[in-house]
């Protein structure tokens, strides 16, 4: 799971840079970078209060623990209990809160406006994601990420279909989540346009290295999961799932930042929103399914 | 009674006594009529100290008579304030400004008379950054947000101060003066040229080319000297080099901006090649030490001809797929259609000039209006596009690199060097008591010079305009009503300059 959470950014990385005629930066270039950040104190600006302190922390410790609840094909979570895929949605919910919070703390009318985007684009995303577990939870009867995934491979074939959509479901949603392009772009430098990136401005040293890890765990949970989708149609292993989900996820989002340009930022919510209606019809040709199956 | 002198820009430096000194409401009532027309729009206007007064120069262009229009008026000492023609043609603004900031010349009834660059020599020292009436909405709704002065990045500063209900801007207002150097102050300084023609290259660092050769013309206009045939064409395929680079930099810095990293480096790499053509002809990637008064130091060899023309024969080849490629780019399509909209009607109203009038329907283009030069020789077509949107802004870039490229490669085709290119001469016997201008093309835009000389033949006024100094007005309302985010793309279609602005 940490070396899955640890390549992804990599991968982008490299695509991108292959893709643009370089030789890249090193792979693990992300990782000496944010060890660098770890080893350095960190700047408050004098109009923050504790609360700006205690995001960080709580922004990594929720991305973490969330982290915990994901199995990678057939190996098993660390934490696992009835109904952990709420938890693990509203442990999610609880990071960016903080995050939000922290940026309107600093009263920068940059950070206010990312706080205003993410909190407008995280409340759009998240029936997105709900419907999406509740289709899995649907197939399995179970609420739990460890027993749904384990009961998953002996569905019916009828539902591979409906598990790669529940895939690509989550890889969009991991798209908005991480802020890639085409909703938005971690590279620019442009503070008007930023969503994610502008709520961080104000963060320095070892709060920004958590930041930067704590990516990297959000990014990794949403990929597991749409790469265990993808493993319980195809070869549910470990040694499947795990390559999947670093290659797949990187390699199509270095394409897809190279490839296209980003969506006019009053776009996004169209974007947004027919991820949640594909996502509604996924969890309703589940549910059809399954009431065929049962009869 | 005779109102204006009228020349052009192939003429040479006019006697001072040759010029009207009229009526200022004479002028006035003139003006309110004649810049309705869209065929005259502003060169250049400004005020210049002579004993007990001032006396103010004014020069038009008549886009359609291919004439330039000179005049000028002396009021009262004590004159109780002059009539503002920015109040009905907001073309005048910025000029008009600058006079109240330097000479607190009160302009009645004009709209806004705030300060234009903070220069030095102002006349109210308690007019500083920090005071700047910035226009401000009172509503719940409403929120401010200010960029800058410093940048981000690298690039210069400049304070945005937006107005937004929501995502939406309501009103964006640009203060800039934090790059004052007093170019203008410098280049009447010193008499020794080579020092001049130095400061005019560092006028604005991306025009060096377009802004020395404006200087060189202003020089061989007061020298009376007309410059050979062979040395004109070659500063034709300076200024069209440094057309094809900028226009090349904007077009990858655009990509940039929408995340669209394919392109940016397409046109990253393209432009090392151009510029570094330049440098294999000049040894300075910018063109710096290529344009020299009256003559030149880097004459065209028969070598580096042909290694131009196979290098822009390349770019050119390379650059036309790109472009096909971003007129067919949905997503590109999708952020920069209909977005940053300046209507044909507004670029006239604020007198836009170059190639972002050009991108809204309005012919402004000195190489066909008021060619001199090699111009002169041959029929430029100009390119236009209609919508006045960001996306026009970047279709007039990409059909004017291939224009661009043409050019040279045409002319460097039947090019064979000339045996006697003259060196430059700092030294020549200027005309006295003139007034001499000059009005290039840069890639940007229209770039106008204008310099007096007194009865010794030594410049005593040296003017500067470049053509941000009227277009920065065209971004501020390209972005009202349009989302904040899109402020980025909306610049970079512009790009305009702080220090040519600044001076």
């Amino acid at each position: 799971m940490v070396a899955i959470a640890l390549s992804i950014t990599g991968v982008i990385n490299r695509t991108r840079a292959l893709l643009a005629g370089r030789k890249g930066i090193r792979f693990f270039q992300h990782i000496y970078n944010a060890h660098l950040l770890l080893r350095k104190g960190a700047v408050y600006s004098t109009t923050t209060t504790a609360l700006f302190r205690i995001a960080p922390t709580v922004y990594l410790g929720s991305a973490m623990l969330a982290l915990l609840f994901i199995p990678v094909a057939n190996l098993e979570p660390m934490l696992s209990f009835h109904g952990d895929i709420i938890l693990v949605a509203y442990l999610l919910a609880l990071s960016r809160t903080a995050i939000i919070l922290a940026a309107m703390d600093t009263g920068s009318s940059f950070e206010g406006m990312g706080a205003a985007r993410e909190a407008l684009y995280g409340a759009l995303v998240e029936p997105a994601l709900m419907m999406g577990m509740a289709t899995l939870a649907l197939f399995c009867g179970y609420s739990s990420f460890a027993e749904i995934f384990s009961t998953a491979q002996e569905l019916n074939m009828n539902l591979t279909i409906v598990l790669l959509l529940v895939a690509y479901v989550f890889f969009i949603v991991m798209v908005i989540e991480a802020g890639r392009v085409p909703v938005d772009d971690p590279k620019t430098h442009l503070e008007l346009t930023m969503i994610h990136e502008v709520m961080c401005l104000d963060y320095s040293g070892v709060d920004m290295g958590m930041i930067h890890i704590a990516g990297w765990f959000k990014n990794a949970i949403f990929a597991t999961i749409a790469a265990n989708a993808v493993a319980v149609a195809i070869s549910f292993n470990w040694w499947f799932a795990t390559p999947l989900a670093v290659l797949a996820t990187g390699i199509t989002i270095g394409f897809m930042e190279s490839l296209r340009a980003r969506n006019k930022l009053s776009r996004n919510i169209t974007y947004i929103l027919t991820i949640v209606a594909m996502a509604a019809l996924v969890l309703l040709t589940g549910f059809l399914l399954i009431q065929n199956i049962e009869i | 009674m005779k109102l204006y002198h009228i020349t052009n820009n192939r003429e040479g430096a006019i006697a001072l006594s040759d010029i009207p000194v009229v009526e200022y409401l004479d002028l006035y009532n003139d003006l309110k009529e004649r810049m309705s027309d869209v065929r005259y729009h502003i060169g250049h206007y400004f005020a210049t100290e002579i004993e007990n007064g001032l006396r103010f120069f004014l020069i038009l262009l008549d886009d359609l008579g291919s004439e330039v229009l000179v005049t000028s008026f002396i009021p009262d000492y004590y004159s109780e304030g002059l009539a503002s023609l920015t109040a009905v043609h907001p073309q005048f603004h910025p000029f008009e400004r600058e006079m109240h900031e330097l000479y607190g010349i009160p302009f009645d009834s004009h709209p806004w008379l705030k300060p234009l660059r903070f220069s030095h020599d102002r006349r109210d020292k308690n007019s500083t950054m920090d005071s700047y009436p910035f226009y401000s909405i009172e509503g719940d709704e409403l929120h401010e947000v200010n960029v800058g002065p410093i940048h981000a990045g690298i690039i210069e500063p400049g304070a945005f101060r937006f107005i937004c209900d929501g995502e939406q801007v309501l009103h964006l207002e640009i203060a800039l003066g934090y790059q004052h150097r007093g170019v203008e102050g410098e280049m009447v300084r010193t008499d020794n040229r080579l020092r001049q023609t130095l400061i005019a290259e560092s006028i604005a660092g991306d025009t060096a080319i377009g802004h020395t050769t404006a200087y060189a013309e202003i020089i061989e206009k007061f020298s009376g000297v007309e410059i050979s045939k062979e040395l004109s064409l070659e500063r034709m395929i300076a200024l069209e080099l440094e057309r094809i680079a900028m226009h090349l930099a904007d077009t990858g810095a655009l990509a940039t901006d929408i995340g669209f990293q394919l392109y940016q480096v397409a046109c990253e790499a393209l432009r090392t090649v151009t510029i570094n053509s330049t440098q294999a002809w000049c040894g300075n990637r910018f063109g710096k030490s290529l344009i020299r008064p009256l003559g030149t130091n880097h004459p065209l060899t028969k070598a580096k001809a042909e290694l131009i023309a196979k290098n822009i024969a390349d770019v050119r080849c390379r650059y036309n797929e790109l472009r096909e490629d971003i007129l067919e780019s949905p997503t590109l399509l999708a952020r920069f259609e209909q977005c940053g909209l300046v209507p044909k009607s507004e670029m006239e109203r604020i007198g836009g000039v170059g190639q972002a009038a050009r991108a809204s329907g309005l012919l402004r283009d000195l190489r066909f209006t008021h060619p001199s030069g090699y111009y002169a020789e041959m029929t430029h077509r100009p390119i236009i596009k209609q919508e006045g949107d960001v996306m026009s802004r970047l279709a007039t870039r990409l059909d004017e690199v291939i224009q661009s490229a043409e050019y040279v490669e045409k002319l460097l085709a039947s090019f064979s060097p000339s045996k006697a290119m003259p060196l430059p001469n700092y030294n020549s016997d200027l005309k006295g008591e003139a007034l001499a201008f000059s009005l290039v093309e840069g890639w940007r835009g229209e770039i106008c010079h204008a310099a007096i000389t007194n009865s010794e033949g030594r410049i005593v006024k040296y003017k500067v305009k470049d053509p941000s100094v009227h277009n920065w007005l065209g971004l501020a309302i390209a972005v009202r009503s349009e989302g904040i985010s899109d402020f980025p793309i909306n610049n970079k279609s512009f790009n305009l300059s702080y220090c040519g602005h600044d001076l």
